[in-house]
């Protein structure tokens, strides 16, 4: 009767639990890992089948498929680069407008917002991360397009659109849907993810720093730009990053706005594509073929291109929390 | 005497220079707050400005019918988003079946077993950044590894497609209630003797139970107004049909194209199905909060 090897007597009963309790342990050790890797499978799942349905298209047209901007379903010549400008032109200048005012709203909730106010208000803006994008596609379609085509437009031509060399950008006809209306509509949306990662991390500066400011004499102006900032750069820019993941793969709220035209145009009023437009579109009814390996080989370029992005501020974000273990 | 006095004006210089400098500096902490609080402003002007539209335009298409009666055909009048809820109902709930499981029990490894070994360290960088994956390129990936192998749309590839997007919230979410769960919990479990499997399920889970909640009910609202990866996977259906193997109709697809339709039923139907869904989502959001706020 001879337990285990420290010599502890066990009954037959007990060893008998013993050895049950430690298969059980290891199935569930073996359970919990599996449903962990899933993840990284499906991750490898998704580069994987997305390689080898846009191989066909990728073989075609070769790494010319980015560069061209050829998007012809009738003679079945196709390229990608209307759809890659319009993904990162909307994307680019949506961050543009969200990121001083997602820093704004930041510095008001962190700095100068009464203490009772604060939950509510940031309640409020993440409520406005959760309405879902096709919400704001349908906004922007049938509410915020006119008005712009029939105020914002014709006062940006008149305007910026006279100055010589950028004035090309606001000129033409005003429609409306085209590139800066998404890109409005996009900056709306992505305004509550920037902003919550920056009142996170704001929240972390010592207060010591602050403090220590103030008492030197700085203005809160002063000490947000000259102690906050600073600080928490990292932290910022990973938010700026995320929101721009988010507004790089966002599909409903751009398809509705965007116009969905394949040309590049010197205008930002005229109508473009965006990657996740283009599938949205034409992925219904596209043949088996060239045209549908392509459609795959956009979706292979947009999900690249966010993975790059969101690991940057990921990694940002990282350095940032890292910095916070260290310092206080 | 000579000296001081010299002393005394250079200072009075200063406190002119200074004053100069205190209005500068002045001026630029109001100019920089003021902006910030319209920040605030504009920011709550389009929150407020979004629901005002949806609550007028919604309202006008919620009546009796637009519970009870499937979508109507193009043009003609009448008809409701029975079938479009009923789908969408369907789809999420056996997405949250699925996923809950999932992701929980991956949040268990990550915090409880994995911890800081590599593998733990790689899930976690994933999650995190299919947490912001465009949920466009998983319909594609549902589509190539499923739809197009079986040869049509369904129900359940909408729900395996909503699934990988629901899984890494839980996972995260679980991960980081558990690690809340203080230490000596753990210990005192270890010290009756219990295994680990019940530790993790029955004392460390059981602790963080609330947060948990949180976390699925966020995955629930998360998945219940995603659009593009159903475009894919589950398709559209115009008639009622509650069989997971065949095309399912379910509200944001059907938003989607009623929206963009020219008929003018439609578009109003389009206007009701979104309020609902606002509704829906923004009150999971909100309970979460309260389940949330419950436990700390």
């Amino acid at each position: 009767m001879s337990g285990t090897s420290t010599g502890i007597q066990l009954t037959p009963q007990t060893a008998k639990i013993v050895r049950t309790q430690r298969i059980q342990d290891f199935l569930f050790h073996k359970l919990t890992l599996f449903f962990a890797s899933l993840v990284l499978i499906v991750l490898a799942g998704i580069l994987i089948s997305l390689i080898i349905t846009s191989w066909p298209a990728l073989s075609t047209f070769g790494p010319g498929f980015f560069f061209s901007s050829e998007w012809d379903v009738v003679n079945q010549k196709f390229g990608g680069l209307t759809s890659i400008y319009g993904t990162l032109v909307t994307a680019v200048l949506a961050l543009l407008m969200a990121v001083p005012i997602s820093f704004g709203i930041a510095v008001f909730l962190t700095e100068m917002c009464p203490s009772w106010l604060r939950r509510p208000l940031g309640t409020a803006v993440e409520l406005l991360a959760a309405v879902p994008s096709i919400i704001y596609g349908m906004f922007g379609l049938f509410v915020f397009a006119p008005l712009f085509a029939d105020y914002v437009q014709p006062a940006l031509t008149s305007t910026i659109g006279q100055i010589p060399v950028i004035g090309v950008l606001f000129s033409g006809a005003p429609n409306g849907i085209g590139l800066l209306c998404a890109a409005l509509i996009l900056a709306f949306m992505v305004v509550p993810f920037i902003t919550s990662v920056m009142r996170d991390v704001f929240e972390i500066v010592p207060p010591v720093l602050k403090e220590s400011a103030y008492g030197i004499g700085c203005t809160t102006w002063e000490v947000v730009t000259r102690v906050v900032l600073p600080y928490t750069q990292a932290g910022v820019v990973g938010g700026v990053m995320l929101g721009l993941g988010r507004a790089l793969g966002e599909t409903m709220a751009v398809t509705f706005v965007i116009g969905n035209a394949h040309r590049i145009k010197a205008s930002l009023f005229a109508p473009g594509s965006s990657i996740a437009s283009t599938l949205a579109n034409e992925f219904g009814e596209a043949e088996p073929g060239l045209h549908y390996s392509s459609l795959f080989a956009l979706g292979l370029a947009l999900f690249i291109i966010t993975f790059i992005v969101l690991s940057l501020a990921k990694w940002m974000l990282v350095r940032m929390e890292k910095q916070k273990g260290a310092k206080s | 005497m000579d000296a001081s006095e010299n002393g005394k004006t250079k200072r009075g210089e200063e406190l002119i220079m200074d004053i100069g400098i205190y209005n500068r500096r002045k001026r630029a902490n109001k100019v920089g707050l003021t902006l910030s609080l319209l920040a605030m402003a504009l920011g709550m002007i389009v929150l407020l400005w979004i629901l005002f539209i949806l609550f007028t335009k919604g309202f006008a298409a919620l009546n009796g019918n637009f519970f009870t009666e499937s979508t109507p055909a193009a043009g003609s009048a009448g008809g409701g988003l029975a079938n479009a809820i009923v789908g969408s109902l369907m789809m999420v709930v056996s997405c949250t079946l699925i996923s809950t499981p999932i992701g929980v029990l991956a949040g268990i490894f990550m915090a409880e077993y994995g911890d800081r070994s590599k593998i733990a360290g790689i899930t976690r960088f994933v999650t995190d950044i299919m947490l912001s994956a465009p949920s466009i390129v998983i319909g594609l990936f549902v589509y190539a590894i499923y739809v197009a192998q079986v040869k049509h749309f369904s129900g359940w590839a909408g729900t395996v497609a909503l699934s990988l997007l629901a899984v890494p919230v839980i996972l995260k979410t679980t991960e980081n209630m558990l690690r809340l769960v203080p230490g000596t919990l753990r210990e005192a479990a270890y010290a009756l003797g219990t295994p680990k499997w019940k530790v993790s399920l029955s004392v460390i889970l059981r602790a963080a139970k609330s947060g948990v909640m949180t976390g699925i009910l966020l995955a629930v609202a998360r998945v219940s107004g995603e659009t593009a990866p159903l475009l894919f996977t589950a398709l559209n259906n115009q008639f009622f049909s509650t069989n997971m193997n065949k095309p399912m109709s379910n509200l944001p697809v059907v938003i989607y194209q009623f929206a963009l339709s020219p008929y003018e039923n439609w578009v109003n139907l389009a206007w009701g199905g979104a309020l609902l869904i606002t509704l829906t989502v923004l009150g999971l959001n909100i309970l979460a909060r309260v389940f949330f706020r419950e436990k700390s």
